[in-house]
């Protein structure tokens, strides 16, 4: 499925450039001990510029929650409906949250608590991104789209 | 110089700032509506602008005012659907997008006549933070007599559609992934029915009493154009937009424009219509952590909207009686219902109390408005609705319990601003 490209900017592009090397970092205030993702220009907790870096994350996570896009308005993936939509929490940091359509899942046959990890595609601008397949079941207790009725 | 978006320092963001310093002493006495249509028909008496002075005329007419006793207009800028460029403009005053998918405080300062204007000022974004900027300036003196305005486009085609390949800011960590507003307000609704062993098919009940409670608004879309209301059975069959979301929990988007005027408490005993003084407004600018807006920050949200709102006001959950939040889309307004713990509800309870009467007739009539969901797109119905209830000008909607206070907000729990009527300023 095709998927938009990012349009690096200054504060953005070390992360993308990581993404080009196959690599998942995450801008971290060295002060705070603190990841912040989206990248920001400052510290949201301190306030710092200087104690912000960028460290590489494990790239484990695991499904928080997920819905299932029928009709988006962004025409590049409209042919790619239904997908799913899935929120991906780092295990190491469950605070920070990414986005993924979990491809190889059928749409709304996502097993929330399921454990992922992060793996790279090219967008339709070359640039690569960050990606999550399932890689370990969800927990027992889970049961799949009871929630979502019909 | 050309009229800027009101300060930060109008906004009400903060808890624990009291009682609004201006409580009943600022007022709304009247309100005006232009014709609900669909889309723009390309004619431009039909347009967003001319709508807009359709609007402001009526409530002047409305209040037994002239132009000449303006003296402040607020206006939202900018309509909620698409531009018209880059299609060929008109001639004056419709030679930008000004008039066409928008109406600026200039442009209807201009175009309406308007001769003692001093205030001028734009609430960006929703008609609910436009009034919180027109009660403010009437309540610190800027203006004695200020028209908020807000009209709202549909343009020929479909809605909001995106045609970009890629994207900067903070789309670029979102878009790539589909994730816009709709799939967050999905994904959230799916976490509240996960939470609380909930789910979609419960919704029925309430979406279905917004599209009768609409039905009894002449001014909506849907009374005007589609009276047909919605039964349960097309509810819960009606297409997936974002699974759990569908079409029918999404409003319509339709092509209208509304004006409310606000004067002080004194001058509006003066005028034609009974005062609904306003007790409050409040503001809320959630920041989520990450990407995301997680369950525990929406519920966040609102609880602070609640707590802001019965704080500047001086009410309790027992003391509301017209109960208004936004819902367009429906899925989040369960938050609303749970946070301000109208009738009793508690966190996570909002779809059994659907379940039960929510007519507007009977012992509860939640959302009397029938909302934007009963009426189409402008987030302004609420505020509406409040106004007519308080004033007993609600026609086939009049509540049958008491109507002495009301609120009304709008839009998500994350971005909202929200108002408090009384009909006493006491």
């Amino acid at each position: 499925m095709p998927k938009p490209g990012p349009e690096p900017d200054d504060l953005t592009k070390p992360f993308w450039d990581a993404c080009n090397e196959r690599r998942l970092i995450v801008q971290t205030c060295s002060a705070c001990d603190r990841k912040q993702y989206p990248p920001e220009q400052t510290c949201r907790q301190c306030g710092s510029k200087e104690n912000l870096e960028w460290r590489e994350v494990t790239g484990k996570g695991r499904i928080h929650g997920y819905c299932v896009m029928h009709d988006s308005r962004l025409r590049l993936l409209q042919e790619g409906q239904p997908f799913n939509i899935a929120v991906i929490e780092l295990l190491e940091d469950p605070e920070i949250k990414f986005f993924s359509h979990l491809p190889g899942s059928p749409p709304d046959n996502v097993p929330v608590g399921a454990i992922v990890e992060s793996y790279f595609e090219e967008s339709v601008s070359g640039q690569l991104l960050h990606e999550w397949k399932i890689v370990d079941a969800a927990p027992p207790g889970v049961e799949i789209g009871k929630y979502l009725a019909r | 110089m050309t009229t800027q978006n009101a300060p930060a320092s109008v906004y009400r963001r903060d808890e624990g700032l009291g009682v609004w310093e201006h409580r009943g002493k600022v007022a709304v006495a009247s309100y005006g509506h232009a014709p609900a249509v669909r889309r723009w028909d390309e004619t431009l008496e039909s347009s967003v602008g001319a709508y807009a002075l359709i609007a402001a005329e009526n409530a002047l007419a409305d209040a037994g005012l002239s132009k000449d006793d303006l003296d402040g207009v607020v206006t939202v800028p900018w309509g909620l659907g698409d531009a018209w460029g880059p299609r060929p403009y008109f001639d004056a005053p419709y030679d930008s997008e000004d008039g066409l998918s928008g109406a600026t405080a200039d442009w209807v300062v201009k175009n309406m006549g308007l001769k003692n204007v001093k205030f001028t000022s734009h609430g960006p974004g929703c008609m609910a933070n436009a009034l919180c900027v027109a009660a403010q300036a009437v309540g610190d003196g800027q203006a004695n007599y200020v028209l908020c305005i807000r009209s709202t486009g549909n343009m020929p085609g479909r809605y909001h559609q995106t045609p970009n390949q890629t994207f900067g800011g903070p789309g670029q960590f979102t878009n790539p992934w589909g994730w816009q507003l709709i799939p967050q307000i999905a994904f959230g609704f799916d976490q509240y029915c996960r939470k609380y062993g909930t789910n979609h098919d419960r919704m029925a009940p309430f979406v279905v009493n917004q599209r009768a409670n609409g039905l009894l608004q002449p001014l909506g879309y849907y009374a005007q154009h589609r009276p047909e209301g919605l039964t349960v059975e097309e509810y819960l069959s009606s297409r997936w937009i974002c699974k759990p979301m569908n079409i029918n929990d999404c409003d319509l988007p339709i092509q209208t424009a509304a004006a409310f005027l606000f004067t002080t408490a004194e001058r509006a005993k003066d005028l034609k219509q009974k005062p609904v003084y306003v007790l409050n407004h409040a503001t809320q600018r959630g920041v989520n952590r990450s990407g995301p807006e997680t369950l525990e920050e929406t519920e966040a949200y609102s609880a602070s909207i609640a707590k802001k709102c019965y704080e500047g006001s001086g009410l309790t959950a027992s003391d509301l009686d017209i109960f208004n939040p936004y819902d367009g889309f429906t899925l989040f307004f369960q938050y609303y219902l749970d946070a301000f713990e109208w009738h009793g509800v508690k966190k996570g309870e909002a779809h059994d109390f659907y379940a039960g009467d929510i007519s507007v007739k009977g012992p509860h009539p939640l959302s009397p408005s029938g909302g934007n969901n009963g009426n189409g797109r402008t987030r302004w119905w609420g505020y509406l609705d409040c106004i007519q209830q308080l004033q007993g000008r609600a026609g086939e909607r009049q509540v049958t319990i008491k109507a002495e206070t009301g609120v009304a907000g709008a839009f998500t729990p994350g971005t909202s601003d929200w108002m408090v009527f009384g009909t006493s300023p006491d």
